[in-house]
C-alpha cells in the first residue's frame, strides 16, 4: 500500500501536544507511522499550510428516512444547485438536504473522516444504512433512538437497568447501531396523545415515567454496558424560551455517575445542539427573550462527566428534521411552511419543516449569538464540539464559517454591526458583545478532532496523527503565520488542499479524486442471556409491530457491506 | 436600443435549454460572441449558433438590448429566464419556462407559451398573444414562492394551476382557464375574463381573484360577503364578493383578519 510524507506543514495535534510546529507527518499502509518507518514515500508539500488529523462530526442528520423526506419534499433545495458528474465524481445536488454523494464529497472537501448520523429510527435502520452505504469516502455510524421506545419506558419505569441494557445491546445488533440517542425523552411518545413533556418532571401518558427517569436510566444502562459512546441527549423543550432550566435539570441527571468503559471516554452524558436549549425569557420577543448560554456553560464547566456540541445557527434557509415530533409541529405553526410528521410505531416519531433563519429577525440573530457564546464560554475544548445540528440550525458545509466566528472577534463584530438587522438588540439580550475570546487553531483541533473522537470512544483511531492511528490527515491552505483576514479561515477550511483517508489520497489540490473506502461502524455488545427481554421482544413483535422479527434486522451483507465492528463484552 | 435577431435554423432533437437567450447575456456582445454562448440539448452542450443564425449585436447594458426571435421556438425552453431588463420578442410559439424568475424588462410571445411561464417572477412584464400553458406565474415544484411581482397578460386561454403560491403581481387572462387557480395564493391579483372550471382559490390565504365569466364548481371554503360595483382592468360592473378559503389560516393585521377575496362578475 501507499506511503505518504506530508512535509513542512504547521501541525496541530492536541493529543501529541503539537501546537503549530513545522513538522513532517507520515502515513503508511493506511495508518499513521513515524517518519522513519517510510521507505519510498510520495511527498506532499504542505509548506505554508495547516495540517491536522481528519475531523470528526459527532452529530449530523445525513442519512435515513427523515433526511430522505427532506430531499423528496424540497425539490427547491436542489434548484440551480446541481453539479454534473466529473471525473470519478457522480452528480451532486442540494444544499440543506444534499444527496448522499454530495454529503460524502462535501465532508471530504472540508477534511472530515468520520460522521455520526445522530438519529436512527430502529424500524427504518435499513434505510439509514442504505444511505450510509451510498455516501462515499467518510466513515459513518448511526445512533438509534431510545428515549421514547416502549421497551425502554416499561423497563425504566420498574428501574430494570439490566433489562434496559440487554434490550439496548440487542437493538444495537439488530440495527447495526453505535450508541444510545435520546430525543425529547418521553415527549415524542406523549406527542402520540397530542401532548408533550415540557419539563423533566412531566410524566409520559400511559407509561407514567418522567423524562428525568428516562435520562438517568439510559445513562445507567449505557454505563452498565460500557459502550464506546455515552447517552446522547436532546433534552425536552428544545427551542422554547426559558428552557435553560429544563436543560440544567437534564444535565443534573448525570450527577454522581462515573464513566465505565474501556475506550478512554470520560463523560456519561453528551448534550447535543445545546444552543437550542439555552434560552431565557418567556417569548421570542426581544423584550423577553435572552441568552442563558453562560448559566448552562458554567454548569458544564464545573463538571467533568458532560460533553456537548453547539448547534450554531448559520442564518441560512434550511430544512429542520428531528425525532422531536411536537417541536416540528410548533415550527410549522410558526412559519406556515410545509410539514411532514411520521409516527414510528413503538419506537419514535419524526417531523420535517423548512425554516429560514433570517438575519432580519431578532430571534435568528439571538440564536446565532447563543451558539457562538457556548463555544466561547466553554472552558474545556476537549468537551465542546462544533456542530450545526445539520441541517437543523444550518447545513454542515457552514462549519468553516462557524470556525471563523469562533476564531475572530472581528468577524463577530461584523455580524453584529453589518449583517444582523437587530445587532444591537442581540448585544443587549445576549452575551456575545462582551466576549473577547478567540478560539485558537489548537483549540479548533480539540473541538473538531481530538475531543469528538474521545467522546465517541474512538480516540484510539481518530482525532490525532499519533503513530498507530488511522491514516486520516487533512491539509488546509491556511498559513497561521501570514493569514490575518478572518475570511481566510472560512475559505481554507471549506476546501482542504489534501485529505488522506484510510491511507489513500481522496482530495488532491482541493478536488475529490477518489470515492474512498467508506466503512460503517457499529457496536456489537455481548450481554448475558436474558429470557425476559427475549420474551418481551417476541411478544411485542407479535402483538404490535407491522413487520415480523425476521424482517427487522439489518443484514450486514447487503446493508453494511464494509463494516467496522467494535466489540464490547458486558457479560461480567 | 440595439437589436439581436435569432433566426432558428435547426430544430433540436430534444428540447433545447437556452437560459442564455436574454438581454443580460447578450449585452455588450457581438454576434459571433452571442453565437458562442452555450445551450444544452439533453446532457450535451452546444453553442447557440448551431441552432440560430445570429445577427446584430447587444447594447451596452441589458436595458439597451432587444432580442428578437424570428421564428418558432416551441422546442426551446428558458427564454428570458432571470432577465432583469431589456426586451425579448418571440415571433412564434415558445416552450416552457418563458421569463421564469424574471426580475425586469418585457417579454412578448406572439404565439403560445408553454407551461411555467413567469414562474417565480419578481418583476417585469410578459405578454402572451396566443395561449399560455399550465403553471403560469406559479411556484417551482415544492417552493412556496410563486410569482411575486410584475405583470403577465395572456390574450388567449391559460391552462391549469395558474398563480399557485402567488404572492404578488398580476396575472390577466382574457380567455378561459383550467382547474386550480391561485392555489395557496398569499397575495397579488388574478383576473380571468372568461370562465374558470373549478378549484378557484383553494387554500387561498390572501390576495384577489376576479372571474368575469362562470366558475363551473365553486370551492366550498368561500363565503359570500356582499356585492360591489368596481372597475377591473378597464371593465366596470357588479361583482359578488366572497372571502376565503375559510379552511385555511389567515393572518391578522391592525386588529383585522385578512382573507383571500374572490370576485365573480354578474
Ligand atoms: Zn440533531
Amino acid at each position: 500500500m501507499a506511503e505518504y510524507l506530508i512535509k513542512n506543514g504547521f501541525v496541530y495535534d492536541p493529543v501529541l501536544g503539537i501546537n503549530g510546529d513545522k513538522t513532517d507527518v507520515a502515513v503508511k499502509d493506511g495508518k499513521m507511522v513515524e517518519t522513519s518507518a517510510l521507505s519510498n514515500p510520495a511527498e506532499i508539500d504542505a509548506s505554508g499550510m495547516t495540517v491536522m488529523a481528519a475531523a470528526v462530526d459527532i452529530h449530523a442528520h445525513v442519512a435515513g428516512p427523515k433526511v430522505c423526506v427532506g430531499r423528496n419534499f424540497r425539490p427547491e433545495d436542489k434548484l440551480f444547485r446541481a453539479t454534473p458528474q466529473a471525473g470519478i465524481k457522480r452528480m451532486e445536488g442540494g444544499f440543506s438536504v444534499p444527496t448522499v454523494l454530495k454529503t460524502g464529497y462535501d465532508y471530504a472537501r472540508m477534511g472530515f473522516g468520520f460522521v455520526m448520523e445522530a438519529a436512527m429510527p430502529p424500524l427504518y435502520a435499513r434505510h439509514v444504512h442504505e444511505e450510509i452505504r451510498d455516501t462515499p469516502i467518510i466513515d459513518e455510524a448511526a445512533l438509534p433512538v431510545f428515549g421514547n421506545n416502549w421497551f425502554v419506558l416499561e423497563y425504566l419505569k420498574n428501574q430494570e437497568i439490566e433489562n434496559t441494557a440487554a434490550y439496548i445491546a440487542w437493538l444495537l445488533r439488530m440495527t447495526r447501531g453505535f450508541g444510545v440517542k435520546n430525543v425529547n425523552p418521553g415527549g415524542t411518545e406523549a406527542w402520540g396523545w397530542g401532548l408533550n413533556c415540557p419539563t423533566v418532571n412531566d410524566p409520559v401518558p400511559y407509561f407514567d415515567i418522567t423524562p428525568a427517569q428516562i435520562v438517568r436510566g439510559l445513562i445507567e444502562a449505557n454505563e452498565f454496558l460500557g459502550l464506546p459512546h455515552c447517552m446522547h441527549v436532546h433534552a425536552n423543550s428544545l427551542g422554547q424560551p426559558g428552557n435553560y432550566t429544563v436543560t440544567l435539570d437534564t444535565l443534573k441527571q448525570a450527577e454522581g455517575i462515573k464513566a465505565r468503559n474501556e475506550f478512554g471516554r470520560d463523560q456519561v452524558l453528551h448534550h447535543t445542539h445545546l444552543q437550542f436549549h439555552s434560552y431565557g425569557g418567556e417569548s421570542y420577543a426581544s423584550k423577553s427573550f435572552e441568552s442563558k448560554s453562560k448559566e448552562v456553560a458554567d454548569y458544564i464547566n464545573a463538571r467533568d462527566n458532560i460533553t456537548f456540541d453547539l448547534g450554531v445557527v448559520t442564518l441560512d434557509e434550511t430544512t429542520t428534521m428531528t425525532a422531536d415530533g411536537p417541536f416540528e409541529h410548533h415550527l410549522t405553526e410558526l412559519n406556515h411552511l410545509k410539514w411532514v410528521n411520521t409516527d414510528v410505531e413503538l419506537e419514535t416519531a419524526a417531523g420535517v419543516v423548512p425554516y429560514i433563519y433570517s438575519p432580519k429577525t431578532f430571534i435568528a440573530g439571538a440564536q446565532w449569538a447563543i451558539g457562538i457564546e457556548l463555544g466561547l464560554f466553554a472552558k474545556d475544548p476537549m468537551r465542546t464540539f462544533i456542530t450545526t445540528d445539520h441541517p437543523n440550525a444550518g447545513p454542515f458545509i457552514r462549519y468553516p464559517r462557524v470556525y471563523k466566528w469562533l476564531m475572530s472577534k472581528a468577524a463577530r463584530e461584523d455580524m453584529l454591526d453589518n449583517v444582523l438587522k437587530y445587532g444591537n438588540t442581540v448585544r443587549d439580550r445576549c452575551y456575545i458583545g462582551e466576549i473577547d475570546r478567540e478560539i485558537t487553531l489548537f483549540e479548533l483541533a480539540q473541538m473538531t478532532r481530538a475531543g469528538p473522537a474521545k467522546a465517541l470512544g474512538l480516540a484510539g483511531m481518530f482525532g490525532s496523527l499519533k503513530p498507530g492511528m488511522e491514516g486520516d490527515v487533512a491539509v488546509y491552505p491556511y498559513n497561521p503565520e501570514t493569514s490575518g483576514d478572518p475570511e481566510d479561515i472560512e475559505r481554507a477550511f471549506s476546501h482542504a488542499q489534501y485529505l488522506i483517508k484510510g491511507g489513500d489520497v481522496v482530495v488532491r489540490e482541493g478536488q475529490v479524486v477518489s470515492n474512498g473506502n467508506k466503512r460503517t461502524f457499529w457496536v456489537d455488545c455481548k450481554v448475558n442471556e436474558n429470557p425476559q427481554v427475549e420474551r418481551d421482544v417476541a411478544e411485542k413483535f407479535k402483538r404490535y409491530y407491522s413487520v415480523n422479527l425476521a424482517n427487522y434486522e439489518v443484514y450486514a451483507h447487503h446493508y453494511v457491506p464494509n463494516p467496522y465492528v467494535i466489540e464490547v463484552d458486558a457479560t461480567q | 436600443m440595439a437589436t439581436v435577431t435569432l433566426k432558428p435554423i435547426k430544430v433540436p432533437d430534444l428540447r433545447l435549454e437556452a437560459d442564455n437567450i436574454k438581454p443580460d447575456a447578450f449585452a455588450g456582445k457581438k454576434a459571433a460572441e452571442i453565437a458562442d454562448l452555450h445551450v444544452f440539448c439533453g446532457n450535451t452542450r452546444y453553442s447557440l449558433g448551431e441552432f440560430f443564425e445570429v445577427t446584430g449585436e447587444g447594447g451596452a447594458t441589458a436595458a439597451e438590448t432587444e432580442v428578437v426571435i424570428d421564428g418558432d421556438v416551441s422546442r426551446v425552453k428558458y427564454i428570458g429566464m432571470k432577465m432583469t431588463a431589456g426586451s425579448v420578442l418571440v415571433k412564434g410559439n415558445a416552450d416552457m419556462y418563458v421569463g421564469a424568475w424574471m426580475e425586469g424588462g418585457t417579454i412578448t410571445v406572439n404565439g403560445d407559451a408553454d407551461a411555467f411561464a413567469g414562474m417565480g417572477m419578481t418583476g417585469g412584464e410578459i405578454n402572451v398573444l396566443g395561449n399560455a400553458g399550465n403553471y403560469l406565474g406559479a411556484a417551482y415544484r415544492g417552493d412556496w414562492r410563486g410569482m411575486q411581482g410584475g405583470v403577465i397578460r395572456v390574450v388567449g386561454d391559460a391552462g391549469s394551476d395558474i398563480g399557485t403560491f402567488m404572492r404578488g403581481g398580476e396575472i390577466i387572462v382574457n380567455g378561459n382557464v383550467d382547474v386550480h387557480v391561485g392555489t395557496h395564493q398569499e397575495g397579488g391579483t388574478i383576473i380571468v375574463k372568461g370562465d374558470a372550471r373549478s378549484k378557484v382559490g383553494g387554500q387561498m390565504v390572501e390576495g384577489d381573484i376576479y372571474v368575469f365569466g362562470d366558475i363551473e364548481v365553486m370551492m366550498p371554503g368561500f363565503q359570500h360577503i356582499g356585492d360591489v360595483d368596481i372597475e377591473v382592468d378597464g371593465v366596470s360592473g357588479r361583482f359578488a364578493c366572497y372571502k376565503g378559503d375559510m379552511g385555511e389560516r389567515h393572518p391578522r393585521r391592525k386588529g383585522e383578519t385578512i382573507y383571500g377575496k374572490l370576485y365573480l362578475k354578474y
